[in-house]
């Protein structure tokens, strides 16, 4: 029925049938056979580099990688001979010879692909010994990240993340032979380069070269400061994927035990970013409504994606009016601790320490930004990964899958399903909609599901016919999908009144914070999808899934800002931009 | 550590404007950043970081996409060249012919390393790849003029003449 | 202007009387000089000075009135580089080596005014006192077949009128008016002619696949990225005959489809480049390039790409990535170039001597063709000849030659009455052949049999005073450097092999070294990602083959037989030689010669000794020594 012509072959004896133009490695995993890979991101890093994944072919006049080479007619592969095996370790020992072998105490211990690896192939550590080819002085230049070039494998992973994906392409190989080296231009710190801190680099590194800039020790000193009242909240996709560093399936909502661990972490107060996320509807749904009613700079773009902020600002600062002046939700969520629950409370804003648990790495930067302390004091004082939460429940014994459920405290625990999706892609545009549609219209909405903005693609269109007027929107994710919506905002051809902006593809789910998945699972498991569904599923089971009904939210303008966009509510919820030079 | 040339860019307005109006032909012609640097390098010397983020800019790609270009070929440089560039042919036909010898010789007279320049910018030397003239074998060259079937002895002869 | 067919032909009759003398052909064809003077200005003898022994004959010429009745031709490479800078006055084809501009008078005067042949200039033979009047009288060009060369050092590369003369673009026009695409690709098919650059692969087949190859767009490209260290077979051509390539790529187009072509050249190749290119902007005026090439309809432009510096470019898909203007790293194949390449279109690429086969292979027919050279490596080749031999220069023969012919009779055997040790063919990629495999014929597979390869065709000779393990380092570091960094079999492993090597050198290897050497030498050549990687280890494996022992007696011995391995060495004085003169004390820049109390009998003063924890073996002392006193071993 199909035209696609079908190819034969043989993979270990195996009589196997694919379409043509499937590689080795795909036609292997049909028969039910793994090849291991380094280098390999299918679509994006297809270069047969690391010689990991090298197979025999009969006739092949040396091994191929089976990543990139496609099957033919009557082809015969072995992938497991002991040639096969010596090479593969041979490589490995290579990539070991010029690593620095700190593996004890890696971030990246256990979960490091070239340590699984190794291990696998009964690898001699010692076997090549000679010079190392990187410099050992890692990058620390940023408030974000760490980059340890000589644990790096030179798989260039993050640097086709950086370029096909995120299209921002800050680090690339650079000198040649034993002195390639991935780095910025002039091989200067990547503080010095127009790096937008979306981490997504980090996310596919195999190895401990690229980290985040830890934060675990600022927490710790403020816990054990009696001084200090600590405040941690999670953003609403940490709770999605926090339980995949303890074992759990991708997609498994851990909220109940991920609060427990947090109390019994010691944080005094354990609070909620949804609750900021709430917050930010209400602001940004009045925003949008008077630019549309007042005519001003349109279509308005979302600010809670912080590495989206930090490229609008290097890449299209002409857009910078368009952008909501709303904080994000941290920051809203920290500014609202230290002025109306320090004021509330008695509390000298001085003595609280919020902390955030984020899936991303440009939060770590962000908190950091002028305008970022309404009560004169920073929003937020730490911001730490998924990843690094997990470190620290497990360096204190917590015996996390064990842990029973908990509730967040009150009141600035109290969200909606509409905070809950901030998480995925969509998630802020679906939360507006529930709640601008609303305003409008005057109505109350029927059906809250915005299906057309939900999903995994890179950009998402929509309109909507709100009281005889049409609201039409757009949705990106992912720097690459970005710059297609704002090259046609810049020339002037988007007709959009309301456009949402995540840096990560997929949104939060897949920041750069999140737990690292191996590349096997990031090419076989539809882990983005996985983990939007695990947000869209509380929310659908929540009682209350629009902002504006979120009781806590009332309060805070009922005793505090008064109105959404008061000017209060502008002193500490909203914040400026730069433009940024790239050089 | 970032790499620089350490030496203050002087770069004039016309320089500038030659390079931008090559840039705006390259800009058309497919795989153009090659010879944008090309005509870069032909035009300033050499290829400091305020002239790679013209092209950059000129082309529309990252910095970091020209600089990955400039460092992996060894003809672009980022470091000036001196007033005399002195040339050892390391070429196979030169290299059993002595040249190493010779190379080792013109780095003793003038101090400095091979890739390197003098502080006053007025030698800088290369150990280059075979130039071609195998039948002269060892070449050393300095600017234009190439000087063949030559041995250590007579490098400081050689040098003197551009005194 | 735009030319017809007519109008080239025309210009083909008219130009005969001005080559005549040159091609030695039709004796009814009354020469229109009385005189001509050919000067190389090949790189070589460009370098000496050959534009002003041009210059200044040219002012002599013009100072007699002699303009009408002698010419001068600036041509490109004579082949035999070592003769010069080179020049012939024919019509005695008198051939005159190593000429200085001081000579240049002379030779006006006796020669060119007088008539007569200037005996003292005339190059000499190495083996004899002879002197040979004519070039193709030499023994050098004796056992030469020149097709790839035919035109270098014959004509003027910058006057495309001559090379029409000498039939160029004929075979361009018998092609675009007389010949199916397919007949094209059988054609070339049928010669047998194989890739000239290194590997070897049937020239027509790729020339079939990148035809068949489905697509609007397709692209010839010319590999002139010659980067062997010692090879410069493909700047002799671009120097001394560029339209052969231009016509030649021209015909591919036509066969495969294309309208658009590039050559990729080192930017080490200065004048090349510049011939080319006035090469190309000749065509171009001639209506040889560009729309409605000779009124036939077929379209085709040639554009130059100037590579920067990176041996690996020379690679196919390397030099792909370069041209489209990124880092040169080499891509998985497949898809091959012919499926998917420049510009991800169809592409055929071949490097400058293939091309420059393929007009005569359309002019005088495949049978030719395969008439030279042995049934799987037909026509002939071209070697850069140089290192440890007397007549460096490029020589032109069929293949199966033995490689003892281009030593002892092309090559004119080894200087200074040393002996022959081994050739290394095939440059970084290739291999060593001992003294033993003199015998050896050279062609494609006979050199693969014995571990070495045609490569693009460097032929380097070395004599006893070379360390062949130190040759396997020279080749090693080169491609170490020359490495992309793309593939962790190449980035890694020629390092880790290199320092395994240098283990060697420096005193401090095992036997058990040699084996890891050569395990990781396989390893390399089985995992690398491209033909750099896959080739890098065969300097070492066939200098262990062939030359085990000189690496056992660095590994064992301590020694290295031909002394070069600087930590190997011992400079030692002979105190009963030592006249106490102190010269070596005074040169060595280490101060490790010092003064000892022992006086030799007959000497006046006390001798000299080398305190060995400071020398640092540089040879300063034994080249100082005029009493031959001190030794190396």
């Amino acid at each position: 029925m199909s035209d696609i012509k079908m190819v034969n072959l043989k993979i270990n004896g195996l009589d196997v049938t694919v379409p043509a133009g499937t590689t080795i490695l795909e036609a292997a995993k049909v028969a039910g056979i793994n090849i291991p890979t380094l280098c390999y991101m299918k679509g994006i890093n297809e270069i047969g580099a690391c010689r990991v994944c090298v197979v025999e072919v009969k006739g092949a006049r040396s091994m191929v990688a089976s990543c990139v080479y496609p099957v033919s007619e009557g082809m015969e592969v072995v992938t497991s001979s002991d040639k096969v095996i010596e090479a593969r370790k041979t490589t490995l020992e290579l990539l070991l010879s010029d690593h620095k072998k700190e593996c004890l105490s890696c971030e990246r211990n256990l979960n490091c692909e070239l340590q699984k690896l190794s291990l696998e192939y009964g690898c001699d550590t010692k076997r090549f010994q000679g010079a190392t080819s990187k410099e050992d002085i890692p990058d620390v230049s940023t408030d974000y990240l760490v980059r340890d070039n000589t644990k790096c494998v030179l798989c260039r992973r993050c640097v086709a993340v950086c370029n096909k994906i995120q299209e921002v392409a800050v680090i690339g190989a650079n000198e040649r032979g034993f002195k390639t080296n991935v780095s910025c231009a002039f091989e200067e710190d990547i503080g010095n380069s127009p790096c937008v801190a979306c981490g997504q680099c980090i996310n596919v590194c195999p190895t401990g070269a690229l980290t985040e800039k830890s934060e675990i020790a600022n927490v710790k000193k403020a816990l054990a400061d009696p001084e200090k009242i600590v405040i941690v909240a999670p953003a609403p996709a940490v709770r999605a994927t926090l339980g995949e560093e303890f074992g759990n399936p991708i997609g498994t909502n851990v909220e109940g035990k991920m609060i427990t661990a947090l109390k019994r972490l010691g944080f005094d107060k354990v609070f909620d970013v949804n609750l900021g996320a709430d917050l930010t509807i209400m602001e940004e749904a009045t925003e949008l409504l008077e630019r549309i009613q007042k005519g001003g700079k349109l279509p308005m773009i979302t600010s809670c994606s912080p590495g989206w902020i930090r490229y609008m600002e290097f890449y299209y600062p002409d857009l910078i009016e368009n952008v909501s002046s709303g904080k994000s939700p941290q920051q809203m969520f920290g500014a609202v601790c230290k002025t109306y629950w320090a004021e509330k409370n008695g509390i000298d804003p001085k003595n609280i320490y919020v902390v955030t648990v984020m899936p991303c790495i440009a939060k770590k930067f962000e908190k950091k930004r002028d305008n970022q302390a309404a009560s004169g004091y920073p929003d937020v004082d730490a911001s730490i990964t998924t990843r690094e939460l997990a470190r620290l429940i497990k360096e204190k014994g917590i015996m996390f899958n064990e842990l029973p459920d908990s509730e967040l405290d009150n009141p600035l625990g109290e969200f909606t399903g509409a905070g809950v999706i901030f998480g995925a892609t969509g998630g802020v545009m679906e939360a507006a909609l529930r709640t601008a549609v609303e305003t409008i219209s005057g109505k109350e909405l029927g059906k809250l599901d915005f299906n057309e903005v939900r999903g995994m693609e890179g950009v998402k269109e929509a309109s909507y016919e709100v009281a005889g007027k049409t609201i039409k929107v757009a949705v990106a994710s992912g720097l690459s999908n970005a710059k297609i919506i704002c090259e046609k905002i810049r020339n002037g051809e988007a007709d959009y009144q309301f456009v949402e902006i995540m840096c990560c593809p997929g949104g939060c789910i897949n920041g750069g914070g999140q737990p690292i998945l191996d590349s096997y699972t990031r090419r076989n498991v539809d882990y983005k999808t996985l983990r939007a569904k695990a947000l869209y599923n509380q929310d659908a089971s929540s009682k209350i899934r629009k902002s504006h009904e979120n009781k806590a939210v009332q309060g805070l303008y009922n005793e505090y800002f008064g109105k959404p966009g008061s000017h209060k509510a502008h002193e500490i919820l909203h914040t400026t931009y730069v433009a940024r030079k790239k050089y | 550590m970032a790499k620089t040339s350490g030496v203050p860019f002087q770069g004039t307005k016309e320089q500038e404007v030659a390079l931008r109006e090559k840039l705006a032909e390259l800009k058309k012609v497919q795989g153009g950043l090659m010879p944008a640097l090309q005509e870069a390098q032909a035009i300033y010397g050499y290829l400091p970081k305020e002239v790679q983020i013209i092209v950059a800019e000129e082309l529309g790609v990252s910095l970091e996409e020209v600089y990955g270009v400039v460092s992996f070929y060894a003809q672009f440089s980022i470091v000036p060249k001196g007033k005399y560039k002195i040339g050892v042919c390391l070429g196979t036909a030169c290299y059993v012919k002595g040249s190493g010898d010779l190379l080792a010789e013109v780095e003793k007279q003038l101090g400095i390393k091979a890739g390197g320049i003098t502080p006053d910018g007025k030698w800088s030397i290369e150990a280059t790849r075979c130039i071609g003239c195998c039948g002269l074998a060892p070449v050393m060259t300095i600017n234009e003029d190439v000087y063949g079937r030559i041995g250590p002895k007579e490098v400081a002869g050689i040098l003197a003449k551009y005194n | 202007m735009k030319k017809s067919i007519q109008d080239i032909n025309a210009i083909r009759e008219q130009m005969q009387s001005q080559i005549v003398m040159r091609n030695g052909g039709d004796s009814n064809i009354v020469s229109k000089y009385k005189r001509q003077i050919l000067i190389c200005g090949g790189t070589g003898c460009h370098s000496n000075k050959s534009s002003k022994i041009l210059e200044e004959f040219n002012a002599l010429i013009k100072a007699n009135g002699l303009e009408n009745d002698v010419l001068t031709v600036m041509t490109g490479c004579f082949g035999l580089c070592a003769a010069g800078p080179v020049v012939i006055v024919y019509p005695e084809g008198a051939f005159y080596s190593r000429i200085t501009v001081e000579d240049v008078k002379e030779i006006f005067d006796e020669h060119i005014v007088g008539g007569k042949v200037v005996e003292k200039f005339l190059h000499e033979e190495d083996n004899g006192k002879e002197k040979v009047i004519a070039l193709s009288d030499t023994n050098f060009y004796k056992k030469q077949t020149r097709v790839a060369l035919r035109n270098c050092g014959v004509i003027n590369p910058e006057n495309i009128d001559e090379y029409i003369a000498f039939d160029g673009y004929q075979a361009l026009i018998k092609v675009l008016t007389s010949m199916e695409k397919q007949e094209v690709v059988d054609t070339i098919l049928a010669s047998g002619l194989r890739g000239r650059g290194g590997a070897g692969f049937p020239t027509g087949r790729k020339w079939q696949f990148t035809k068949d190859a489905p697509g609007e767009i397709k692209y010839v490209a010319c590999n002139a990225d010659e980067g062997d260290p010692g090879a410069f077979m493909d700047r002799s051509v671009l120097e001394g005959d560029p339209h052969a390539l231009i016509e030649a790529m021209a015909i591919a187009a036509y066969a495969i489809g294309s309208n658009q072509g590039f050559v990729y050249v080192r930017a080490e190749y200065p004048i090349a480049v510049r011939r080319l290119q006035i090469a190309i902007d000749q065509a171009k005026e001639y209506g040889l390039l560009g729309k409605d090439i000779l009124g036939t309809g077929f379209d085709f432009d040639l554009e130059i790409r100037l590579g920067a510096g990176a041996f690996v470019c020379g690679e196919e898909t390397a030099l792909m990535t370069s041209i489209e203007g990124h880092r040169g790293e080499p891509r998985p194949r497949p898809p091959f170039p012919a499926i998917k390449g420049l510009f991800g279109k169809p592409t055929l690429l071949n490097n400058v001597e293939t091309y420059a086969n393929v007009c005569q292979i359309i002019l005088k027919g495949p049978e030719w063709f395969t008439s030279m050279g042995t049934e799987k490596s037909r026509g002939t080749k071209v070697f850069a000849l140089g290192g440890k031999i007397n007549n460096t220069g490029l020589v032109e023969i069929p293949m199966g030659t033995p490689l003892r012919t281009v030593i002892e009779d092309i090559g004119g055997g080894i200087p200074n009455g040393k002996k022959f040790k081994a050739a290394q063919t095939g440059g970084p990629s290739g291999g060593c052949i001992p003294a033993s495999l003199i015998d050896t014929p050279i062609d494609y597979d006979s050199l693969i049999a014995i571990g070495s390869m045609m490569g693009s065709g460097g032929l380097i000779v070395m004599d006893e005073d070379n360390c062949m393990v130190d040759i396997a380092k020279f080749f090693l570091e080169f491609t170490v450097d020359e490495s992309c960094g793309k593939c962790t079999a190449c980035r890694i492993g020629t390092r880790r092999l290199l320092e395994l090597l240098t283990k060697v050198t420096d005193g401090t290897a095992t036997l058990e070294t040699l084996d890891e050497m050569e395990k990781l030498c396989y390893y390399i050549k089985d995992n690398s990602l491209c033909g750099l990687g896959q080739t890098a280890p065969n300097p070492v494996l066939s200098t262990l083959r062939y030359f085990k022992d000189e690496y056992i007696a660095h590994v064992v011995d301590k020694k290295c037989p031909a002394g070069v391995c600087k930590n190997l060495l011992n400079f030692t004085i002979d105190k009963d030689k030592c006249i106490g003169c102190g010269m070596c004390a005074r040169q060595c820049p280490a101060n490790a010669i010092v003064k000892t109390d022992y006086i030799a009998e007959g000497h006046k003063l006390p001798s000299y000794t080398i305190d060995q924890s400071k020398c640092v073996k540089c040879g300063a002392c034994v080249a100082t020594c005029k009493f031959k006193a001190i030794s190396k071993g």
